[in-house]
Protein backbone atom coordinates (compact mmCIF):
# COMPACT_ATOMS: atom_id res chain seq x y z
CA UNK A 1 0.00 0.00 0.00
CA UNK A 2 1.73 3.13 -1.29
CA UNK A 3 -0.61 5.89 0.99
CA UNK A 4 0.94 3.98 4.05
CA UNK A 5 4.63 5.10 2.83
CA UNK A 6 3.53 8.03 1.58
CA UNK A 7 2.19 9.16 4.73
CA UNK A 8 4.98 7.50 6.53
CA UNK A 9 7.73 9.55 4.77
CA UNK A 10 5.71 12.75 5.05
CA UNK A 11 5.78 12.55 8.88
CA UNK A 12 9.55 11.71 8.69
CA UNK A 13 9.71 14.34 6.54
CA UNK A 14 8.00 16.95 8.59
CA UNK A 15 10.03 15.85 11.84
CA UNK A 16 6.60 14.60 13.90
CA UNK A 17 8.88 11.56 13.79
CA UNK A 18 11.84 10.66 14.21
CA UNK A 19 12.04 7.41 12.86
CA UNK A 20 9.69 4.55 11.46
CA UNK A 21 8.68 1.58 12.56
CA UNK A 22 7.22 -0.94 9.43
CA UNK A 23 8.84 -3.95 7.45
CA UNK A 24 11.91 -3.37 4.64
CA UNK A 25 11.20 -5.62 1.46
CA UNK A 26 12.92 -8.39 1.58
CA UNK A 27 14.64 -10.91 -1.47
CA UNK A 28 10.70 -11.56 -2.09
CA UNK A 29 7.35 -10.18 -1.68
CA UNK A 30 7.02 -12.70 0.59
CA UNK A 31 9.51 -12.15 3.24
CA UNK A 32 9.73 -8.78 4.49
CA UNK A 33 11.16 -8.12 7.81
CA UNK A 34 10.60 -5.52 10.46
CA UNK A 35 12.94 -2.58 10.33
CA UNK A 36 13.70 0.92 11.70
CA UNK A 37 13.83 4.13 8.65
CA UNK A 38 15.35 6.82 9.66
CA UNK A 39 15.87 8.65 6.55
CA UNK A 40 14.21 9.11 3.13
CA UNK A 41 16.71 6.81 1.73
CA UNK A 42 16.08 4.37 4.00
CA UNK A 43 12.08 4.80 3.19
CA UNK A 44 13.31 3.40 -0.33
CA UNK A 45 12.89 -0.10 0.93
CA UNK A 46 9.53 0.42 2.98
CA UNK A 47 6.72 -1.82 2.04
CA UNK A 48 3.29 -2.91 3.19
CA UNK A 49 2.20 -5.79 1.42
CA UNK A 50 -0.16 -8.77 2.30
CA UNK A 51 2.62 -10.85 3.84
CA UNK A 52 3.46 -8.38 6.78
CA UNK A 53 2.49 -10.31 9.24
CA UNK A 54 5.19 -9.15 11.97
CA UNK A 55 3.72 -7.96 15.14
CA UNK A 56 5.92 -4.49 15.43
CA UNK A 57 4.20 -3.94 18.87
CA UNK A 58 7.20 -5.28 21.13
CA UNK A 59 9.57 -3.27 19.39
CA UNK A 60 8.55 -0.46 20.67
CA UNK A 61 9.72 -1.40 24.11
CA UNK A 62 13.10 -0.34 22.98
CA UNK A 63 11.87 2.38 21.00
CA UNK A 64 10.08 3.93 23.57
CA UNK A 65 13.85 4.82 25.49
CA UNK A 66 14.77 6.43 22.15
CA UNK A 67 15.07 10.13 21.63
CA UNK A 68 12.41 11.61 19.65
CA UNK A 69 8.29 10.02 18.70
CA UNK A 70 9.02 6.70 16.59
CA UNK A 71 6.11 5.54 13.60
CA UNK A 72 4.79 2.45 14.18
CA UNK A 73 2.28 0.30 12.30
CA UNK A 74 0.03 -1.69 13.74
CA UNK A 75 -2.82 -3.89 12.63
CA UNK A 76 -5.71 -3.98 14.27
CA UNK A 77 -4.65 -7.35 16.02
CA UNK A 78 -0.91 -5.66 16.74
CA UNK A 79 -2.95 -2.97 18.35
CA UNK A 80 -4.11 -4.99 21.40
CA UNK A 81 -0.49 -6.24 21.60
CA UNK A 82 1.04 -2.40 21.98
CA UNK A 83 -2.46 -1.54 24.59
CA UNK A 84 -1.22 -4.41 26.21
CA UNK A 85 2.11 -2.99 26.76
CA UNK A 86 0.87 0.53 27.59
CA UNK A 87 -1.21 -1.19 30.53
CA UNK A 88 1.88 -3.05 31.73
CA UNK A 89 3.92 0.16 31.32
CA UNK A 90 6.25 -1.07 28.86
CA UNK A 91 5.78 1.11 25.86
CA UNK A 92 5.78 5.03 26.05
CA UNK A 93 2.30 6.32 23.84
CA UNK A 94 4.19 10.00 24.07
CA UNK A 95 6.66 9.14 22.19
CA UNK A 96 4.66 6.70 19.99
CA UNK A 97 2.78 7.61 16.48
CA UNK A 98 0.30 4.85 15.95
CA UNK A 99 -0.97 4.58 11.93
CA UNK A 100 -3.22 1.80 12.49
CA UNK A 101 -2.72 -0.56 9.26
CA UNK A 102 -5.80 -2.28 7.70
CA UNK A 103 -5.67 -5.77 7.29
CA UNK A 104 -7.49 -8.17 4.67
CA UNK A 105 -5.73 -11.10 6.79
CA UNK A 106 -1.87 -12.11 6.64
CA UNK A 107 -0.23 -14.30 3.86
CA UNK A 108 1.95 -17.28 4.74
CA UNK A 109 4.09 -18.20 1.97
CA UNK A 110 4.61 -22.10 4.15
CA UNK A 111 0.60 -22.45 3.63
CA UNK A 112 1.13 -21.93 -0.19
CA UNK A 113 3.62 -24.04 0.07
CA UNK A 114 1.42 -26.96 2.13
CA UNK A 115 -1.22 -26.31 -0.30
CA UNK A 116 1.17 -27.98 -3.00
CA UNK A 117 3.30 -25.48 -4.80
CA UNK A 118 7.15 -26.28 -5.32
CA UNK A 119 9.97 -24.27 -6.88
CA UNK A 120 8.65 -20.73 -5.94
CA UNK A 121 10.35 -18.17 -8.04
CA UNK A 122 7.42 -15.63 -7.16
CA UNK A 123 4.56 -14.24 -5.78
CA UNK A 124 2.32 -11.79 -5.37
CA UNK A 125 -0.52 -10.77 -2.94
CA UNK A 126 -3.53 -10.34 -4.86
CA UNK A 127 -7.00 -12.38 -4.69
CA UNK A 128 -5.71 -15.48 -5.76
CA UNK A 129 -2.52 -15.41 -5.61
CA UNK A 130 -0.45 -15.79 -8.80
CA UNK A 131 2.74 -17.89 -8.05
CA UNK A 132 5.31 -18.24 -10.44
CA UNK A 133 7.06 -21.47 -10.27
CA UNK A 134 9.94 -23.43 -12.10
CA UNK A 135 7.39 -25.52 -13.60
CA UNK A 136 4.92 -22.62 -14.35
CA UNK A 137 2.48 -20.47 -13.74
CA UNK A 138 -0.13 -21.11 -11.11
CA UNK A 139 -3.06 -19.57 -8.61
CA UNK A 140 -3.77 -20.37 -5.16
CA UNK A 141 -6.56 -19.00 -3.00
CA UNK A 142 -6.21 -16.08 -0.68
CA UNK A 143 -7.75 -18.35 2.08
CA UNK A 144 -5.68 -21.78 0.90
CA UNK A 145 -2.43 -18.93 1.87
CA UNK A 146 -3.92 -17.31 4.98
CA UNK A 147 -1.61 -17.76 8.02
CA UNK A 148 -3.86 -19.86 10.27
CA UNK A 149 -4.64 -17.15 13.19
CA UNK A 150 -6.56 -14.89 10.98
CA UNK A 151 -9.08 -17.65 10.26
CA UNK A 152 -9.90 -17.05 14.04
CA UNK A 153 -9.16 -13.44 14.06
CA UNK A 154 -10.87 -11.54 16.89
CA UNK A 155 -11.79 -8.36 14.89
CA UNK A 156 -10.60 -5.78 12.66
CA UNK A 157 -11.04 -2.92 14.78
CA UNK A 158 -8.06 -1.02 16.31
CA UNK A 159 -8.15 -0.81 19.90
CA UNK A 160 -5.34 2.40 19.61
CA UNK A 161 -4.37 4.61 16.94
CA UNK A 162 -3.35 8.02 15.94
CA UNK A 163 -4.93 7.58 12.57
CA UNK A 164 -6.22 4.78 10.19
CA UNK A 165 -5.23 4.36 6.60
CA UNK A 166 -6.57 1.39 4.70
CA UNK A 167 -9.31 -1.06 4.78
CA UNK A 168 -9.87 -3.82 6.61
CA UNK A 169 -11.82 -7.00 6.23
CA UNK A 170 -13.11 -9.91 8.27
CA UNK A 171 -12.17 -13.01 7.66
CA UNK A 172 -12.64 -15.01 10.67
CA UNK A 173 -14.53 -18.45 9.42
CA UNK A 174 -14.01 -20.21 12.32
CA UNK A 175 -14.64 -20.86 15.63
CA UNK A 176 -11.47 -19.94 17.89
CA UNK A 177 -11.72 -22.32 20.85
CA UNK A 178 -12.64 -25.48 17.99
CA UNK A 179 -9.07 -26.87 18.20
CA UNK A 180 -8.76 -26.61 22.02
CA UNK A 181 -12.21 -28.29 22.55
CA UNK A 182 -11.02 -30.85 20.37
CA UNK A 183 -8.06 -32.22 22.38
CA UNK A 184 -10.13 -31.54 26.07
CA UNK A 185 -12.53 -34.03 23.77
CA UNK A 186 -9.16 -36.46 23.83
CA UNK A 187 -8.55 -38.89 26.62
CA UNK A 188 -5.39 -38.06 29.24
CA UNK A 189 -3.60 -41.11 27.43
CA UNK A 190 -4.37 -39.38 24.26
CA UNK A 191 -4.05 -35.50 25.32
CA UNK A 192 -0.60 -37.06 26.88
CA UNK A 193 0.52 -38.47 23.53
CA UNK A 194 -0.25 -35.65 21.12
CA UNK A 195 1.97 -32.64 23.30
CA UNK A 196 4.40 -35.24 23.79
CA UNK A 197 4.72 -35.51 19.91
CA UNK A 198 4.41 -31.70 19.11
CA UNK A 199 6.92 -30.71 21.85
CA UNK A 200 9.27 -33.38 21.37
CA UNK A 201 9.88 -31.38 18.14
CA UNK A 202 10.88 -28.23 20.29
CA UNK A 203 14.60 -27.31 19.39
CA UNK A 204 14.70 -24.56 22.44
CA UNK A 205 15.26 -21.78 20.06
CA UNK A 206 13.74 -19.49 21.62
CA UNK A 207 11.86 -18.11 18.74
CA UNK A 208 8.23 -17.87 20.48
CA UNK A 209 9.87 -15.85 23.68
CA UNK A 210 11.27 -13.46 21.56
CA UNK A 211 8.60 -12.44 19.34
CA UNK A 212 6.03 -12.51 21.96
CA UNK A 213 4.79 -8.96 23.32
CA UNK A 214 3.63 -10.31 26.57
CA UNK A 215 7.66 -11.96 26.87
CA UNK A 216 8.27 -8.63 27.75
CA UNK A 217 10.99 -9.28 31.02
CA UNK A 218 14.12 -7.92 30.80
CA UNK A 219 15.76 -11.01 32.72
CA UNK A 220 13.94 -14.12 31.35
CA UNK A 221 13.67 -17.37 34.08
CA UNK A 222 15.06 -19.26 30.50
CA UNK A 223 17.93 -17.32 30.41
CA UNK A 224 21.11 -19.52 31.44
CA UNK A 225 24.14 -17.07 33.20
CA UNK A 226 25.89 -18.62 30.24
CA UNK A 227 27.13 -16.78 26.77
CA UNK A 228 25.98 -17.12 23.38
CA UNK A 229 25.08 -20.63 22.27
CA UNK A 230 25.74 -22.02 25.45
CA UNK A 231 22.73 -20.35 26.70
CA UNK A 232 20.29 -21.59 25.01
CA UNK A 233 21.41 -25.67 25.60
CA UNK A 234 19.96 -26.24 28.76
CA UNK A 235 19.12 -29.74 28.34
CA UNK A 236 18.73 -30.84 31.63
CA UNK A 237 17.54 -28.50 33.06
CA UNK A 238 14.04 -28.29 34.41
CA UNK A 239 12.87 -25.02 32.89
CA UNK A 240 13.78 -27.19 29.88
CA UNK A 241 11.80 -29.66 30.14
CA UNK A 242 8.74 -27.47 31.30
CA UNK A 243 9.56 -24.64 28.75
CA UNK A 244 6.31 -24.05 27.20
CA UNK A 245 4.11 -25.01 29.89
CA UNK A 246 5.65 -22.57 32.19
CA UNK A 247 5.88 -19.82 28.97
CA UNK A 248 1.94 -20.25 28.65
CA UNK A 249 1.73 -19.55 32.40
CA UNK A 250 3.85 -16.41 32.32
CA UNK A 251 1.44 -14.75 29.66
CA UNK A 252 -1.77 -15.77 30.97
CA UNK A 253 -4.25 -13.28 31.30
CA UNK A 254 -2.02 -11.32 29.33
CA UNK A 255 -2.02 -13.04 25.92
CA UNK A 256 -3.97 -11.20 23.04
CA UNK A 257 -4.07 -14.13 21.48
CA UNK A 258 -1.51 -12.50 18.68
CA UNK A 259 -0.45 -16.32 17.32
CA UNK A 260 2.75 -14.70 16.59
CA UNK A 261 4.37 -18.01 18.84
CA UNK A 262 2.63 -20.58 15.93
CA UNK A 263 3.71 -18.21 13.52
CA UNK A 264 7.23 -18.19 13.88
CA UNK A 265 7.90 -21.45 15.47
CA UNK A 266 10.42 -23.32 12.37
CA UNK A 267 9.08 -26.78 13.53
CA UNK A 268 5.28 -25.69 13.11
CA UNK A 269 4.24 -26.73 17.44
CA UNK A 270 0.60 -25.10 17.33
CA UNK A 271 1.91 -22.86 20.17
CA UNK A 272 -1.39 -20.92 20.56
CA UNK A 273 -3.12 -23.84 21.96
CA UNK A 274 -1.93 -23.31 25.65
CA UNK A 275 -2.33 -19.66 24.88
CA UNK A 276 -6.02 -20.23 24.01
CA UNK A 277 -6.61 -22.81 26.60
CA UNK A 278 -5.96 -20.44 29.23
CA UNK A 279 -7.89 -17.55 27.25
CA UNK A 280 -10.90 -20.17 26.93
CA UNK A 281 -10.57 -21.11 30.58
CA UNK A 282 -10.54 -17.51 31.82
CA UNK A 283 -13.13 -16.45 29.79
CA UNK A 284 -15.66 -19.43 31.29
CA UNK A 285 -14.30 -19.12 35.07
CA UNK A 286 -13.86 -15.38 35.79
CA UNK A 287 -16.05 -13.68 32.46
CA UNK A 288 -14.92 -12.71 29.19
CA UNK A 289 -11.74 -11.20 29.36
CA UNK A 290 -9.27 -9.47 26.14
CA UNK A 291 -6.12 -8.97 27.13
CA UNK A 292 -5.31 -5.47 25.76
CA UNK A 293 -8.70 -4.18 24.59
CA UNK A 294 -8.80 -1.83 27.58
CA UNK A 295 -5.30 -0.30 29.07
CA UNK A 296 -7.30 0.43 32.25
CA UNK A 297 -8.53 -3.12 32.73
CA UNK A 298 -6.99 -5.23 35.64
CA UNK A 299 -5.96 -8.68 34.48
CA UNK A 300 -7.76 -11.74 35.76
CA UNK A 301 -4.41 -12.98 37.47
CA UNK A 302 -4.06 -9.73 39.08
CA UNK A 303 -8.01 -9.89 40.36
CA UNK A 304 -10.06 -11.94 42.22
CA UNK A 305 -14.00 -12.38 43.48
CA UNK A 306 -14.60 -13.90 47.02
CA UNK A 307 -16.90 -16.56 45.07
CA UNK A 308 -14.60 -17.82 42.26
CA UNK A 309 -14.40 -21.39 41.08
CA UNK A 310 -12.35 -23.76 43.35
CA UNK A 311 -9.87 -25.64 41.75
CA UNK A 312 -11.44 -28.56 42.61
CA UNK A 313 -13.59 -27.61 39.38
CA UNK A 314 -10.85 -29.04 36.96
CA UNK A 315 -11.62 -32.36 38.09
CA UNK A 316 -15.36 -32.43 38.01
CA UNK A 317 -14.86 -31.07 34.33
CA UNK A 318 -15.81 -27.49 34.70
CA UNK A 319 -13.41 -25.75 32.69
CA UNK A 320 -14.75 -28.16 29.52
CA UNK B 1 16.86 -54.47 50.29
CA UNK B 2 13.33 -53.44 50.05
CA UNK B 3 11.02 -55.31 52.32
CA UNK B 4 7.51 -53.76 51.61
CA UNK B 5 6.59 -53.72 47.47
CA UNK B 6 4.10 -51.56 48.12
CA UNK B 7 4.12 -48.81 46.79
CA UNK B 8 4.73 -45.51 48.05
CA UNK B 9 4.13 -42.18 46.50
CA UNK B 10 6.00 -39.32 47.45
CA UNK B 11 4.18 -36.04 48.25
CA UNK B 12 4.54 -32.48 48.59
CA UNK B 13 2.33 -30.53 50.80
CA UNK B 14 2.88 -26.89 50.15
CA UNK B 15 1.47 -25.50 53.25
CA UNK B 16 0.52 -21.76 54.43
CA UNK B 17 2.34 -20.90 57.38
CA UNK B 18 -0.85 -19.36 58.97
CA UNK B 19 -3.39 -22.01 58.98
CA UNK B 20 -2.16 -25.16 57.42
CA UNK B 21 0.80 -25.41 59.09
CA UNK B 22 -0.46 -24.62 62.23
CA UNK B 23 -3.16 -27.56 61.24
CA UNK B 24 -0.56 -30.11 60.59
CA UNK B 25 0.46 -29.07 64.09
CA UNK B 26 -2.40 -29.58 65.86
CA UNK B 27 -2.82 -33.14 63.92
CA UNK B 28 0.36 -34.02 65.55
CA UNK B 29 0.04 -32.63 69.06
CA UNK B 30 -4.10 -34.63 68.82
CA UNK B 31 -1.81 -38.02 67.93
CA UNK B 32 -3.81 -37.83 65.13
CA UNK B 33 -2.02 -39.81 62.27
CA UNK B 34 -1.47 -39.39 58.69
CA UNK B 35 0.52 -40.95 56.43
CA UNK B 36 4.38 -40.37 56.41
CA UNK B 37 4.56 -40.25 52.07
CA UNK B 38 3.58 -37.07 53.07
CA UNK B 39 6.44 -34.00 52.81
CA UNK B 40 5.58 -31.30 54.24
CA UNK B 41 6.84 -27.39 52.77
CA UNK B 42 6.33 -24.85 54.44
CA UNK B 43 5.31 -21.63 52.70
CA UNK B 44 4.67 -17.83 54.14
CA UNK B 45 1.19 -17.93 52.27
CA UNK B 46 -0.70 -19.80 49.64
CA UNK B 47 0.42 -17.35 47.34
CA UNK B 48 3.68 -17.80 47.63
CA UNK B 49 3.51 -21.04 45.87
CA UNK B 50 4.54 -20.27 42.13
CA UNK B 51 3.04 -23.05 39.53
CA UNK B 52 6.68 -23.38 38.96
CA UNK B 53 7.41 -25.21 42.38
CA UNK B 54 4.32 -27.62 41.52
CA UNK B 55 5.80 -28.35 38.36
CA UNK B 56 9.29 -28.77 40.07
CA UNK B 57 8.22 -31.14 42.71
CA UNK B 58 6.60 -33.42 39.77
CA UNK B 59 9.70 -33.34 37.72
CA UNK B 60 11.78 -33.97 40.43
CA UNK B 61 9.97 -37.24 41.18
CA UNK B 62 6.89 -36.02 43.05
CA UNK B 63 3.69 -38.39 42.45
CA UNK B 64 1.44 -35.51 43.95
CA UNK B 65 0.82 -32.27 45.42
CA UNK B 66 -1.03 -30.73 47.28
CA UNK B 67 -1.08 -26.92 48.11
CA UNK B 68 -3.06 -25.98 51.76
CA UNK B 69 -3.65 -22.57 52.98
CA UNK B 70 -6.28 -20.82 54.93
CA UNK B 71 -9.88 -20.40 54.48
CA UNK B 72 -10.75 -18.24 51.16
CA UNK B 73 -11.32 -14.68 53.33
CA UNK B 74 -8.89 -15.92 56.37
CA UNK B 75 -6.08 -15.01 54.77
CA UNK B 76 -3.39 -13.71 56.88
CA UNK B 77 -2.30 -11.54 54.32
CA UNK B 78 -6.07 -10.43 53.49
CA UNK B 79 -6.16 -11.83 49.80
CA UNK B 80 -3.15 -14.02 49.19
CA UNK B 81 -5.16 -17.38 48.81
CA UNK B 82 -7.93 -15.57 46.31
CA UNK B 83 -4.91 -14.98 44.19
CA UNK B 84 -3.35 -18.33 44.40
CA UNK B 85 -6.60 -19.93 43.95
CA UNK B 86 -7.07 -18.53 40.42
CA UNK B 87 -3.72 -19.55 39.92
CA UNK B 88 -3.98 -22.96 40.67
CA UNK B 89 -7.52 -23.15 39.07
CA UNK B 90 -5.71 -22.03 35.61
CA UNK B 91 -2.61 -24.86 36.38
CA UNK B 92 -4.57 -27.66 36.97
CA UNK B 93 -7.06 -26.96 34.32
CA UNK B 94 -3.85 -26.65 32.39
CA UNK B 95 -2.18 -30.08 33.30
CA UNK B 96 -5.34 -31.38 32.66
CA UNK B 97 -5.37 -30.46 28.98
CA UNK B 98 -2.18 -31.77 28.69
CA UNK B 99 -2.96 -34.80 30.04
CA UNK B 100 -1.78 -35.34 33.32
CA UNK B 101 -4.39 -36.98 35.87
CA UNK B 102 -6.14 -34.40 37.67
CA UNK B 103 -6.30 -36.29 40.65
CA UNK B 104 -2.50 -35.43 41.15
CA UNK B 105 -2.90 -32.03 42.17
CA UNK B 106 -5.45 -30.63 44.66
CA UNK B 107 -6.16 -27.17 46.92
CA UNK B 108 -7.41 -27.62 50.40
CA UNK B 109 -8.26 -25.21 52.59
CA UNK B 110 -7.16 -25.99 56.68
CA UNK B 111 -7.35 -23.96 59.13
CA UNK B 112 -5.20 -23.67 61.96
CA UNK B 113 -7.83 -25.11 64.16
CA UNK B 114 -8.85 -28.03 61.70
CA UNK B 115 -5.90 -31.10 62.86
CA UNK B 116 -9.11 -33.37 62.32
CA UNK B 117 -9.08 -31.97 58.22
CA UNK B 118 -5.89 -31.97 57.74
CA UNK B 119 -5.54 -35.73 58.81
CA UNK B 120 -8.07 -36.51 56.71
CA UNK B 121 -7.57 -34.79 53.55
CA UNK B 122 -3.94 -35.82 54.14
CA UNK B 123 -4.92 -39.72 53.92
CA UNK B 124 -7.64 -39.42 51.20
CA UNK B 125 -5.02 -37.84 49.22
CA UNK B 126 -2.30 -40.40 49.37
CA UNK B 127 -4.87 -43.06 48.70
CA UNK B 128 -5.98 -41.53 45.58
CA UNK B 129 -2.46 -41.03 44.75
CA UNK B 130 -1.73 -44.79 45.37
CA UNK B 131 -4.87 -45.92 43.37
CA UNK B 132 -3.16 -43.23 40.20
CA UNK B 133 -0.44 -45.29 40.72
CA UNK B 134 3.61 -43.53 40.04
CA UNK B 135 3.52 -40.24 38.09
CA UNK B 136 5.39 -40.55 34.95
CA UNK B 137 4.10 -38.25 32.92
CA UNK B 138 4.84 -34.71 34.33
CA UNK B 139 8.59 -35.89 34.75
CA UNK B 140 9.81 -34.62 31.38
CA UNK B 141 6.88 -32.89 28.81
CA UNK B 142 8.75 -32.83 25.95
CA UNK B 143 11.11 -36.12 25.44
CA UNK B 144 10.57 -38.72 24.43
CA UNK B 145 11.67 -41.60 26.44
Amino acid sequence: MQEVKNRALALLKDGTVKRVLGWRIGENTYDPEPAFFESEEDMQTFVYNNFCAANLSKYMIEASKLEGKTLVCLKPCDSYSFNQLLSEHRVDREKTYIIGVGCKGKLSIENVKRAGVKGILSVNDTDPLQVETLYGNTEVSYKAAMLDRCHVCKGKEHVVYDELIGESEDTSTADRFAQVQMIEAMSPAEKFAFFQKELSKCIRCNACRNVCPACSCRKCVFDSDKFDSAQKANVDSFEEKMFHIIRAFHVAGRCTDCGECSRVCPQGIPLHLFNRKFIKDINTLYGEYQAGADAEARGPLTSFTADDAEPSVVAEGGTK
Amino acid sequence: MSVNQEFRPKIVAFCCNWCSYAGADLAGSSRLSYPADVKIIRVPCSCRVNPMFILRAFEKGADGVILCGCHPGDCHYSTGNYYARRRMTLLFSMLDFMGVENGRTRVEWVSAAEGVKFSTVMNDFVEKIRSLGENVRLGDLRCKK
